[in-house]
């Protein structure tokens, strides 16, 4: 059983969120490390994208703040090596379609790998254009992570069935970190995927609170929280470990 | 499937990458394209509108004191400039708020450079009862201050856009937030032949009225076809609208002068084929000018309507086959182009369009006096006079 599987083994996971490098590199790895030990069982780590179109405010600003600091894909497959020899958390990176193609894809996922990454997310590669990495991605062991949304609809089928590690159930239209947009009918997306798939799912986009989380557990295998966290480290920057260890424990325990 | 084979593709270009969230509207939009593009009473509706409010046919004026003093080829100029709101992009705003309108949709959305596609989408939803927001670049609204007025004053709302470089691209990003929160009453009215499929196809076919009537009004004029037709490409409608029906016609020779800016030796220019190299982004596989890690590039041009990263997908197929040709035209060549066409022949160009009279400026002396050029004028200048001065170093008012 691969290490993403087994986050979401006889429990609801929690996933969070940061974009690497944002206000850098040092700062990342230590986060990774104190999210792990606030009870975070999979790691999303955002390779910063000039024009990241899917992310609302909050995460624009991380990747800028990341791009400033001279974060690049390079630098963070040698952050994620290293860290990868201290813990066994499934790592996962977010990003856009161009960083991961102009890097070249085979390169990209065969640097994922010798690096320890898990899976990769790509928000602008949909079902119809999954295989321009797909083939690349599984041919290094890589899981590329499926997305459904709100107005999936009759698309939520044929997404299920060919989903990897997990699936990533977008709560709200409209961007990343917009607090009051998560839609109502997530349930019933959820028990959607569940009549072809037993593929766990994972709920993202605009959960912010405890409550909030605590809510989307409950309809489903795990909530993902990125904007609420990256809103930390925008306010404390290097000195963001212990309050983003603080929101995480409060996030694990109100899903438990 | 293959990669190459799929839906929406100009060879390996073009394709539909873009969020879950919007690929149902996307599909929606490609079904209800295919039905509107074979009915009739649409296609009626869309032509009447096209000639009695948009004012089309736009003339093919026969450059006669240009064609003089450069001393070589014969120079046509088709007129888009004459259209209603002053360029082409009317002809794709006709045709996609129509079909907005006809499924269901009340309000559209647009992303603008030099406001010209804004100017025009906001005519568009006042006179068919849409509401309209535009996004556009602050440092857009600021170089096209005027366009930004006109648009309010058509009732459109303008949301400036202050994230990334500010400009065209930051627009689009920031059209396509607002489609992906809200898609159900909204159409996104995408400004040239890029972003994902049906896009590409459905905005070129909006201004392949452009091509068809200059090979009707040439064969008329002169009983044979040009020897090279010639456009300004930022994203590249104007460009393949005057292109397409010439495709086939290989002894056609077709330039695309893309922005060079200061220069295209320096970073300061948008040159995407001169420059760029594959890449994914804005919903499409295209050339991009972009870093080594696939970071966009902040691009320069004086041309607020050509200053974009990016290319359309069937450009850069057309490149990759040879049909077309894609040159840089520096923004000093293009203000001299801009100056010379508003002194010789009493028209004053937009600075986009500026960059193809400048091309064909250069080619037109070496070519003989028996061969012709048509130069797509994309758009009127008025826009730019004040921008121009100030280029020129002469403060005026707007």
């Amino acid at each position: 059983m691969n290490r993403i599987s087994k986050a979401f083994e006889n429990k609801k996971a929690l996933i969070t969120f940061i974009t690497g490098g944002d206000p850098d590199i040092e700062t990342t790895e230590k986060l990774i490390l104190a999210m792990e030990e606030a009870g975070a069982d999979i790691i999303e780590i955002g390779i910063p994208f000039s024009d990241p179109v899917s992310e609302g405010v909050i995460i624009q600003e991380a990747d800028k703040r990341a791009l400033d600091s001279g974060c690049t894909a390079d630098k963070l497959f040698d952050m994620v090596k290293k860290v990868r020899t201290k813990t066994d958390i499934p790592l996962l990176f977010m990003t856009y379609a161009n960083p991961v193609y102009s890097y070249g894809t085979d390169l990209f996922m065969a640097k994922c790998k010798e690096a320890g990454i898990d899976g990769v997310i790509v928000p602008d590669a949909p079902f119809e254009e999954k295989d321009e990495f797909e083939e690349e991605a599984n041919r290094h062991g890589i899981c590329m992570i499926s997305m459904i949304a709100p107005t999936s609809g009759g698309r939520i089928k044929q997404i299920a069935c060919e989903a990897q590690g997990f699936l990533y159930c977008v709560s709200s239209l409209g961007v990343t970190g917009v607090s009051n947009g998560i839609k109502s009918n997530i349930a019933e997306l959820i028990e959607e995927v569940k009549k072809t798939s037993a593929i766990p799912c994972a709920v993202g986009f605009g959960i912010f609170t405890p409550d909030q989380a605590s809510d989307m557990a409950a309809v489903s295998d795990g909530v993902i929280v990125g904007s609420a966290i990256v809103r930390l480290i925008a306010k404390f920057r290097n000195e963001c470990i212990e309050p983003v260890k603080q929101l995480v424990k409060e996030l694990k325990n109100s899903i438990v | 499937m293959n990669k190459k084979t799929k839906k929406g593709r100009f060879g390996e270009y073009g394709g539909q990458f873009i969020a879950e969230t919007l690929m149902n509207a996307v599909q929606e939009l490609e079904k209800e394209y295919l039905f509107y593009k074979e009915n009739a009473a649409f296609q009626s509706e869309l032509t009447n509108l096209l000639n009695n409010y948009a004012g089309r046919p736009s003339l093919l004026y026969y450059a006669e004191k240009m064609t003089g003093e450069l001393g070589g080829a014969k120079i046509y100029l088709k007129r888009e400039d004459l259209n209603h709101t002053g360029s082409h992009k009317i002809n794709n705003v006709l045709g996609q708020t129509l079909l907005a309108k006809k499924m269901g949709k009340t309000r559209i959305i647009a992303e603008t450079g030099a406001g010209q596609h804004g100017v025009a989408a906001a005519t568009a939803a006042a006179l068919m009862g849409m509401e309209c927001e535009i996004f556009m670049g602050k440092e857009d609204t600021e170089r096209q201050a005027l366009n930004v007025y006109r648009m309010k004053l058509l009732g459109a709302k303008v949301n400036t856009v202050t994230s990334g470089t500010m400009t065209l691209k930051d627009a689009v990003n920031e059209t396509m937030r607002e489609w992906v929160s809200r898609i159900d009453d909204t159409h996104y009215v995408l400004g040239s032949v890029m972003g994902p499929h049906p896009f590409p196809m459905m905005v070129r076919d909006f201004h392949r009225v452009i091509g068809k009537e200059i090979k009707e009004q040439i064969l008329k004029a002169e009983g044979r076809l040009p020897d090279a037709v010639i456009a300004c490409i930022g994203g590249g409608s104007n460009a393949i609208g005057a292109f397409y029906e010439f495709i086939e016609d290989t002894s056609v020779r077709l330039f695309g002068c893309e922005a060079g800016g200061l220069g295209v030796e320096t970073p300061q220019n948008a040159a995407t084929i001169t420059n760029g190299s594959i890449g994914i982004f804005h919903g499409m596989k295209s050339y991009f000018c972009q870093d080594e890690y696939g970071q966009i590039a902040p691009v320069h041009s004086i041309s607020a309507g050509l200053d974009y990263p990016g290319i359309g997908p069937e450009h850069a197929h057309l490149h990759d086959i040879k049909r077309s040709t894609y040159v840089a035209v520096t923004d000093a060549d293009a203000v001299e182009a801009f100056e010379y066409l508003s002194r010789t022949e009493g028209i004053i160009p937009a600075i986009e369009s500026a960059h193809a009279v400048a091309y064909a400026k250069k080619i037109a002396p070496e070519m003989g006096t028996n061969q012709i050029i048509v130069i797509n004028l994309s758009g009127r200048g008025d826009k730019d006079v004040a921008s121009i001065a100030r280029y020129k170093g002469v403060n005026i008012n707007e």
